[in-house]
């Protein structure tokens, strides 16, 4: 009986890690041909590990291109990237205790449009957007893609929504009761409480925003202003590319932000995919 | 004893604020709008609401008023009537493709790919050591499935002398077709991308599966039923709410798909991988199109909202909830 059962385990891990190899696979080949010089990457393509850890791959792939090196386009992106999340998780945490712990007229509409942004593609706003942003002569700086998120973000209101319901509302009548206007219920009790949903709504801005295409692609044409995700597709043209090797260096180093946030916070970005899925 | 004690806390409360008025005269009032819950709730929302006006209202009435012009960014718009419309159905077979693979995109990838995300939710929902491990390791392709990066990599992999013909080569099935070349192929590769990224719904589901109740399964067992019997009857209509959930977020995501396209196969070959996306982009900031591409997106918007409505109105008849069935 304890036989079978030790076979059955290792049945089913043998399953799990076969599959989980088939899973990251890809990320493994793109992480090991970033040490491979071209000719190894086209004639042994089925070989995961490198010859040897060839480290000038970096070096020539740091360079980038047009004379603009990739700490420029890595700087860029931090600039967006961390701008942009500290406005939307901010005002986010702002419109969700409005919702949340208030009652007030009209409500009930504002929370219905509030959700139902949240469906709204962006190509259907992205055309009137852009005309006017050009208007106002911010095509070719980062106004267009940072100061929108400072007026809160639907999916982000929703998780904190989520989130301050949770908390028993006992603390803000003993605030009140304690002479708290409305103002400083948030700030001193909400505020510090919902510090878990923050750090989830700044995690997943942050890997958005980092991975954000289409918006730099239609905002940005100066190379000196590309984030790390233009920079790499401009780097990997068909015509351009010559060096395979270079470009997954860069590939590599491009998603090390967002894995190093993914091993440090996992479980309140867990936590918070789960909390949007299951208590909407 | 705290409940009961609701009525004499707002007096305490008026009290409180009697006393405030007695001590300054002069910012009673001020104050006491502040605090009130309309004025406060309003003041808390305000940032949304503006950027609801701004970024959100005047864009999408916008995106109607040009739909019905001629625009092209330098020129004036020009008033034409449901020309656009017109054309789009009569007169542009590449808008007919367009709608033919995102919809054939969306339909394979989606429920293909919560179908993964369940099979792998109920494998790891067996408890191990190496759970949360096994969990990051399926999770992580979906948070960086949408990168450029990644993009660049599948380019790579499905190429005709890249890693997957190789590895098909070990296995002896030689091959050197460029699976993004072909235009039978070309759609698959993006499929399987999508698909690959069935993370974030598998842990959504995980998370389901680990709310229902234990006797249950119990109960069921004790009564004969097996393992298939306690999936189809219990666990599968319990997890209907989240299917739904799942369903509603990933067909929206399907339609807006557009960097995966955009670099791996630029809408070929023969406009085959033309996503929806990818040609209202085009029409906008490739043809300077913009009236004609403004008729798309309302008519996407026309789209989505009627799948979702489709959808919601479904769900009377397959998502359960318990509460109701009581």
């Amino acid at each position: 009986m304890k036989d079978r059962k030790k076979i059955k385990s290792i049945l089913y891990h043998l399953i799990v890690i076969t599959f989980s190899y088939v899973m990251i696979y890809p990320l493994l080949w793109m992480f090991f041909s970033s040490f491979k010089d071209n000719s190894e990457i086209f004639r042994y393509a089925h070989i995961l590990l490198p010859q040897r850890f060839n480290f000038e791959n970096f070096l020539i792939g740091w360079r980038g291109f047009g004379g603009i090196s990739f700490s420029v386009f890595f700087r860029n992106s931090f600039i967006l990237s961390i701008i942009g999340t500290l406005g939307a998780v901010l005002s986010s945490a702002l419109v969700a205790y409005g919702f949340s712990r208030n009652k007030f007229k009209g409500k009930k509409i504002w929370f219905g449009f509030m959700i139902a942004t949240m469906l709204l593609p962006y190509q259907v706003v992205m055309i009137p957007q852009y005309i006017m942003f050009n208007r106002f002569g911010w095509v070719n700086t980062f106004k267009p893609l940072l100061v929108p998120s400072f007026f809160g973000q639907p999916f982000f209101i929703f998780l904190i929504i989520q989130f301050i319901r949770g908390i028993p509302i006992e603390l803000d009548e003993a605030a009140k009761i304690d002479g708290c206007s409305k103002y400083s219920i948030f700030f001193k009790i909400i505020l510090p409480l919902i510090t878990p949903a923050l750090i989830t709504a700044t995690i997943l801005s942050f890997l958005w925003r980092w991975d954000d295409f289409l918006g730099p692609l239609i905002y940005l044409n100066r190379p000196t202003l590309y984030p790390v995700s233009l920079a790499l597709r401009m780097f990997a043209d068909p015509s351009a590319i010559s060096n395979w090797g270079a470009m997954f260096s860069m590939a590599t180093l491009s998603i090390i932000p967002g894995l190093l946030i993914f091993i440090f916070f996992q479980r309140y970005l867990i936590e918070g995919i789960i909390a949007t899925g299951i208590k909407g | 004893m705290t409940r009961k004690s609701q009525p004499k806390k707002s007096w305490l409360f008026l009290i409180i604020n009697w006393e405030e008025k007695l001590m300054n005269e002069k910012y009673s009032f001020f104050k006491r709008v502040l605090n009130s819950e309309n004025t406060s709730g309003y003041v808390f929302i305000l940032p949304w609401i503006l950027g609801f006006l701004i970024f959100t209202i005047i864009p999408i009435l916008s995106t109607l008023f040009l739909s019905f012009t001629k625009y092209d960014l330098l020129t004036s718009p020009r008033f034409i009537g449901f020309e656009n419309y017109i054309r789009m159905f009569t007169n542009d077979p590449k808008f007919i493709k367009s709608l033919k693979v995102t919809f054939f995109y969306v339909f394979v990838s989606v429920p293909l790919k919560l179908t993964f995300a369940l099979m792998i939710a109920l494998l790891l929902s067996y408890n191990s050591k190496l759970s949360p491990l096994y969990r990051a390791i399926y999770y992580i392709p979906s948070m960086m499935g949408g990168s450029v990066a990644i993009a660049v990599l599948w380019k790579r992999l499905f190429s005709s002398d890249g890693t997957i013909n190789a590895l098909l080569n070990l296995v002896s099935i030689h091959t050197d077709i460029s699976w993004i070349g072909n235009p039978k192929t070309a759609i698959w590769t993006l499929i399987i991308l999508a698909v690959w990224q069935f993370g974030s719904s598998m842990l959504i589901f995980l998370a389901g599966l680990k709310q229902i109740p234990v006797s249950y399964y119990e109960a069921a067992s004790i009564d004969g039923a097996n393992v298939f019997q306690r999936f189809f009857r219990i666990t599968l209509p319990l997890l209907t709410p989240i299917i739904f959930f799942n369903l509603v977020m990933q067909l929206i995501n399907g339609f807006m798909t557009f960097t995966q396209a955009f670099i791996i196969t630029e809408g070929g070959p023969l406009n085959n991988t033309l996503f929806y996306a990818l040609y209202l982009y085009q029409r906008g900031f490739q043809f300077f199109d913009m009236g004609y591409a403004c008729a798309m997106a309302w008519f996407m918007l026309i789209i989505i909202a009627i799948l979702t409505s489709l959808i919601f109105k479904s769900s009377n008849f397959w998502v359960y909830y318990e509460s109701k069935e009581e």
